[in-house]
């Protein structure tokens, strides 16, 4: 669980001025939340609970450029699928992408796992700081522009090391490229993700070794 | 049952037939080897995450949880091996790793499953450098006090309030060494079943508040009891210190209470040191003021003496044992009087029958109902734990449940039919009319409350009119049902505490017809309806509402200060023993009319519990059958009411207010501060 | 002999073509997918039998007899489920990610016939939170099925009914585990359940299930159209077919690569990765499947096989085949004490050994890369290990302590001269006095 989370178990979490006094669904939400509870029995709506809080945290996002899940939000799932609001709670504080306090505009997430830290996820970190101003994970920057966090493997492994802005993966970072993508975040851009050093995903560097010749229907020896 | 088919297994090498789908965990305890545990209860579904239950199966390649792996025939249990002493010294390591060392000041101390079990499995000394784990208390109410940094995570209070009080806002939030019990809002739970949490609590996380820092359990004196402040007969262990009650426990009984309690009867004793009436009191020139015994029999006496039995009479409160009942009602036989009353309500009992006023299926035997109509009840805040039966049934078998009157939550789904007399009469046409018809074993709620009104006699008479019409008052199957609200009122009415040969009732004494009223803990009534020249004479603990209204104040014992016979709703008698004196110069109710009735020249016929319990005996047999609920019987004969006078009036509820239900609650600032607590949120105040 | 092109599953691994049906079509997806369900329950499941496949998402249980445990279609019309593990977590994993964001109708094309082996109407794909772009194109792609009838109520023709939906989670490594899964699905938090009952008997929603890999799932039609003796002839007996690894860590060219099964470790690292950064003789240990995974110091390395048995046979596992390479600059002790961290960070809390006990080893792993530790913590940190290992309803913490189980045995000495050195630099300064 994130400090974030812990520090939301504060008892007198009402008394908090980040929590909203109402959340109601906007249209774009609705839309979405139709599309998701068609997925599931009309009994079983409860599985929709991950995706409705996700359209919580993303509608949070778009209204006030902070992408987290308020209290409110969570008792409008729980209406919305007959569920007690505590078992909501529960799943917002169990599952790590749900941000349950406000989070700065670009959440920078540094994965620190093993494979990550072996290609040099301690400088993709240091950059974060320099570059968003940040005292260490946990912290948002003073101009609300970011909020730093260490994930967990994100299972890119083969392009690490990686940071997650937002749902975005940047791929074979290093100190410099990670400085000039905050850089550009800062500017307004939003670099097109995946590799940053032109990679074909996860081909090897300077091009695939394999899949050269991608056999066509007709090529193989099916029987 | 006999269906059952029988396995056998083998534990620690001894043979042991057990029932096909039975845990390793109750296998072995059959084969008598203990399996020590702390998630797991026998009453709430198996989480089987605490690992202390592990034991090895013959070809299992790891330890398995004992409490949730199902034998099978011919399986070999190994519950002491190296490898099982390990896993549980493992477990107990960890679970002390991260546990306080505070149990010098826990009120769990000495009677501590995760003590005990370190006595057994823990390690002289610990293997842990790091920094131990604190977590943030929570707030649960006036009744309970959480210690978090003690829980041990095992979730037994989320699986009982979610399964059985029915109220899912406990939850196990954050996950991993974060995982924290904890509420949604900071409030207190909203059940009447919350002091269970303390007993299930393996550990000390989940502790009494008002029994904070009060006492260590061997130093406590056990006594075993009934609760009467509700009239379920839930079984209860009261704990006391001299002449301090310092607690009350529930005790195991599979047909009445399993084993929880209400808490109005958990906690509400601390009223029996709040406004206790210690000594006699006489109203002289219009005020109250101190008397001896021998004056205040004397005042009773010079008013009596000369009057005519018909204008004496006596009601007798709900909360009245068998035995000052029945002194009081011979007693105003003696002075020939007829004139009494235990409705205190006013409720349009009908005593002809015990059928009539009984909670005929038993509680035990609501697990055998496959439709229930409430009508005019609030079963949750009227009995607590038969309502908890009802819910469990509802869960099991998904039993429908119909309500006519006030639609409240009663923690299981229901189906609200109507709020008054229009909808009974009209039930059998609806879609829950078919529900009925098509029930094998139907029930039928009666609340008191529904018969507290000028139609109660035709409700009555309407609702058995519908449970003989459904087939349900055999031999077989009783589903004709009255809930009682207090512990007295059935044994009153079994001993027609009711007026007899031209009798009047109670709205006839309050309204003058009596020129002297003897009213036996009669606390529920309204005094302000008593005629003004009545001399009133109050026999009771508290200096209630009633007290306040008496010319003689005899003071009386509480049902913990005095042994005594109580029937519940289900008409179980049962005896509850005296586990503190009484204070001051109050004394046992039936000793008090014993005394009484030598100075008002009819002394009565018995001078000891035995012989005050053989008259019980003689008045009603069933008074002999000591912890049996009476046996379905095919009943042709009806209440007296006609079923064609319904009214129109809504039904209201027998109790309103869960928290200041009766006398004791009055008194008790818990129970005071239990009812700011579950009062309704006031709207925002205005800025 | 490496294998070639013509023999590889996930032909557009790398993305170098469109995701899209008609690409895929192109490159053999979907070719007589009827004619394969026409063939009936019983001949997928002895055909996946026959080919020796195994579970890729790293337990590595034989397939087709998962798909036996499946009961007969529900009289009462009750479904039954397929699930489809897309939480790829498992650090040093990320071959499903290109599956269903390159190779998406492998995947779809398969569930279909695995839903057939299995008598599923529904199936659910649940694909980890952090993947969003990914579980995009793969909902795109089941749109494109569904649009073109592939998949629905006659499923590519085939008069089969079969709806497959997308699931996302939100970000726990625990609900790779399959009944977390199927919990998290239900709408709770992801705990693993107590098994027996296992989830072919009582799955979602209370239904018989069977929950596998993506590549599991993705490789079966070309099992099928080729035939199970084609795809048991790669690999050694017991371990054939053909599997995507990830290559990483401290080799010159990380990538993933589909592979025959028991492909020297060596020649795969130095075949399709650049080799060890610095030569080979710079490598300090790989982890051969995934984090959970026991690693392996240089000399077993030199010539394993990558494979199930060969790499049980070292005390390790195949697991995902996440090869994480280090070489010699590595603080070896700091990336076991990362995964410490990680499997105390993605324990779900309900077992007390996991629970408590994650957080102990990650601690102390902490002070062992500093050195400030004493060494018989060593042998105590070994001994909560193995009193973690065995003790609770999942595998995660077993896989949490394994690596930590593995440090010791290969690099005990390695410890110990850490805690000397930092013993050394924090000694109290000599007392004059003490000489004596």
């Amino acid at each position: 669980m994130t400090e974030a989370a812990v520090d939301h178990l504060d008892p007198n979490w009402r008394n908090s001025r980040a929590e909203p006094e109402t959340f109601e669904f906007d249209a774009e939400s609705e839309a979405q939340i139709a599309k998701i509870l068609a997925r599931y029995p009309e009994a079983k709506k409860a599985s929709a609970v991950i995706p409705l809080l996700y359209i919580v945290q993303k509608q949070m996002g778009r209204q006030t450029g902070s992408a987290w899940v308020p209290r409110v939000g969570m008792d409008r799932v729980a209406e919305r699928l007959d569920m007690a609001p505590i078992r909501v709670f529960e799943v917002a504080t169990f599952y790590f992408m749900f941000n349950t306090k406000p989070i700065g505009k670009f959440h920078l997430q540094v994965c620190g796992t093993t494979p990550c830290m072996l290609r040099g996820s301690d400088d993709v970190l240091r950059a974060c700081k320099d570059a968003g101003h940040l005292k260490g994970y946990g912290d948002t920057s003073n101009d609300g522009l970011f909020t730093l966090s260490e994930v967990e493997c994100l299972g890119a492994c083969v392009n690490a090391p990686i940071l997650q802005v937002d749902d975005d993966y940047y791929e074979d970072l290093d100190y410099d490229r990670t400085v000039q993508l905050i850089e550009a975040l800062k500017r307004g851009e939003r670099p097109a993700p995946g590799s940053t050093i032109g990679r074909q995903t996860s081909a090897p560097e300077g091009g695939p070794l394999t899949l050269l010749d991608v056999p066509t229907l007709e090529g193989r020896g099916g029987n | 049952m006999s269906d059952v088919k029988l396995i056998k297994v083998t534990v620690d090498g001894k043979e042991v037939e057990v029932p096909l789908g039975a845990t390793a965990l109750q296998a072995a305890e059959l084969a008598g080897a203990e399996i020590p545990r702390f998630c797991y209860h026998e009453r709430l579904s198996v989480a089987g995450n605490c690992r202390m239950c592990l034991v090895e199966v013959e070809k299992a390649p790891k330890p398995v949880a004992s409490c949730a792996f199902p034998v099978m025939d011919g399986m070999k249990i190994i519950t002491d091996s190296p490898g099982v002493r390990n896993a549980r010294r493992g477990v107990m390591e960890f679970l002390l790793i991260n546990h306080p060392l505070d149990c010098p000041i826990c009120d769990q101390g000495g009677e501590c499953d995760l003590q005990d079990q370190a006595v057994a499995y823990g390690g002289d000394q610990s293997r842990y450098r790091e920094h131990k784990r604190s977590v943030t208390d929570k707030y649960m109410g006036p009744l309970i006090k959480p210690i978090m940094t003690r829980c041990i995570q095992c979730t037994r209070c989320v699986r009982f309030a979610t399964e059985v009080a029915g109220v899912p806002e406990l939850g196990a939030v954050g996950r991993g060494e974060a995982l924290e019990i904890t509420t949604y809002v900071e409030k207190a739970l909203s059940t009447e079943l919350s002091g269970n949490l303390i007993d299930i609590c393996p550990v000390g996380a989940l502790t009494s508040r008002p029994y904070a820092f009060m006492a260590r359990p061997w130093e406590l004196a056990k006594v075993d009891s009934v609760d009467v402040l509700d009239a379920t007969g839930t079984n209860i262990r009261v704990d006391s210190r001299g002449p301090d009650v310092l607690r009350i426990l529930p005790r195991v009984h599979e047909d009445v209470n399993e084993e929880w309690m209400a808490d109005r009867g958990r906690f509400s004793f601390d009223a029996l040191k709040k406004r206790r009436l210690d000594r006699p009191w006489l109203r002289q020139d219009g005020k109250l003021r101190p008397a001896s015994w021998p004056e205040a029999f004397q005042a009773i006496a010079t008013k009596l003496k000369g009057l005519p039995g018909d204008r004496i009479g006596a009601v007798a409160g709900g909360l009245a044992d068998a035995e000052s009942m029945v002194a009081l009602k011979d007693l105003m036989a003696a002075l020939g009087s007829t004139n009494l009353d235990c409705r205190e309500d006013g409720a349009a009992l009908d005593a002809s029958e015990r059928a009539f006023y009984l909670f005929n299926t038993s509680i035990a035997g609501i697990e055998q109902a496959d439709a229930l109509l409430v009508i005019g009840s609030n079963p949750r805040v009227e009995a607590p734990v038969l309502n908890a039966r009802i819910r469990k049934r509802v869960i099991n078998s998904h039993m429908p449940v119909g309500v006519i009157g006030v639609d409240a939550n009663l923690t299981y789904p229901t189906k609200h039919l109507g709020v008054g007399p229009d909808a009974l009469r009209g039930v059998m046409d609806g879609a829950f009319g078919e529900v009925l018809r098509n029930a094998k074993r139907p029930m039928i709620l009666l609340g008191r409350g529904a018969l507290a009104r000028p139609d109660g006699a035709a409700v009555l008479a309407a609702a058995w009119a519908l449970a003989q019409s459904l087939n349900a008052v055999t031999a077989e199957w009783n589903g004709f049902n009255l809930l009682h609200t207090q512990g007295g009122q059935v044994a009153a009415l079994d001993l027609g505490f009711l007026p007899g040969r031209g009798g009047k009732d109670l709205g006839a004494m309050l309204g003058g017809g009596v020129d002297a009223l003897w009213l036996l803990g009669a606390d529920q009534l309204d005094p302000s309806l008593i005629a003004p020249e009545t001399f009133v004479i109050y026999q009771g603990h508290h200096g209630d509402r009633a007290a306040g209204r008496a010319d003689v104040i005899l003071p009386g014992a509480t049902y913990l200060e005095k042994d005594g016979t109580y029937v519940s709703t289900e008409g179980r008698v049962q005896r509850g023993r005296r586990a503190v004196f009484p204070p001051g110069e109050a004394r046992e109710d039936w000793r008090i009319l014993r005394a009484a009735s030598e100075l008002l020249g009819h002394a009565l016929p018995y001078d000891d519990l035995a012989a005050i319990r053989t008259r019980l005996v003689a008045v009603n047999p069933s008074f002999a059958r000591v912890d049996e609920t009476p046996a379905p019987a095919a009943l042709t004969a009806a209440p007296s009411g006609d079923a064609g006078k319904l009214g129109t009036a809504p039904f209201t509820l027998a109790i309103t207010d869960y928290w200041q239900a009766d006398v004791f609650a009055r008194a008790s600032d818990v129970m005071a501060e239990c009812a700011r607590a579950h009062a309704p949120t006031p709207a925002m105040a205005a800025e | 002999m490496a294998l070639q092109d013509k023999d590889r599953i996930f032909t557009n691994l790398y993305g170098l073509q469109h995701w899209g049906l008609q690409a895929a079509q192109k490159r053999g997806n979907w070719d007589g997918t009827a004619g394969l369900i026409a063939k009936g329950r019983e001949w997928i499941i002895e055909e996946v039998k026959q080919s020796g496949l195994r579970g890729r998402g790293g337990a590595g249980f034989p397939t087709g007899l998962k798909w036996s445990f499946m009961p007969k279609p529900d009289p009462e019309g009750r479904p039954s489920y397929l699930v489809v593990n897309c939480d790829e977590s498992e650090p040093g994993t990320c071959k499903d990610r290109d599956i269903i964001r390159h190779d998406p109708h492998t995947l779809i094309e398969g569930c279909l016939l695995a839903a057939v082996a299995m008598n599923a109407r529904a199936g659910y794909i649940y694909v980890r939170g952090e993947y969003y772009n990914e579980h995009l194109i793969l909902q795109a792609a089941i749109d494109e099925a569904y649009a073109v009838g592939l998949l629905g109520n006659n499923a590519a023709g085939s008069g089969y009914a079969f709806d497959l939906y997308v699931h996302r989670g939100a970000g726990a490594y625990i609900c790779g585990e399959e009944t977390a899964l199927i919990e998290s699905l239900e709408g709770k938090k992801g705990m693993p359940r107590l098994k027996p009952p296992f989830p072919a008997a009582v799955g979602l929603y209370g239904r018989p299930t069977t929950v596998n890999n993506v590549e599991t799932i993705a490789v079966v039609p070309e099992i099928l159209r080729r035939g199970a003796s084609w795809f048991a002839g790669f690999g050694r007996p017991k371990n054939s077919g053909t599997k995507i690894f990830c290559i990483q860590g401290h080799v010159n060219k990380p990538c993933n690569v589909e592979e025959e099964m028991s492909i020297p470790l060596r020649e795969l690292i130095e075949r399709h990765a650049g080799g060890v950064r610095g030569g080979w003789d710079n490598l300090l240990c790989v982890i051969p499947g995934g984090s959970s995974t026991p690693l392996l110091p240089k000399h077993i390395c030199d010539d394993v096989l990558m494979d199930f048995d060969a790499l049980r046979e070292h005390k390790t596992g195949l697991g995902t085949a996440g090869v994480i390479v280090m070489d010699k600059s590595t603080d070896l002790i700091r990336a076991i004490s990362r995964l410490s961290k990680f499997y105390k960070h993605e324990s779900c809390g309900q077992c007390t050994p996991c629970r408590e006990g994650m957080g102990w080893v990650s601690r102390v792993m902490d002070r062992m890369v500093e050195g400030r530790a004493e060494i018989d913590e060593i042998d105590v940190l070994e001994d909560v290990t193995k009193r973690i290992e065995g003790h609770t309803i999942c595998a995660l913490a077993d896989g949490g302590v394994w690596p930590v189980q593995g440090l010791i045995r290969h690099f005990r000495p390695m410890m110990e001269e850490r805690i000397a050195a930092y013993k050394a630099r924090h000694a109290a300064p000599a007392m004059p006095m003490a000489a004596e």
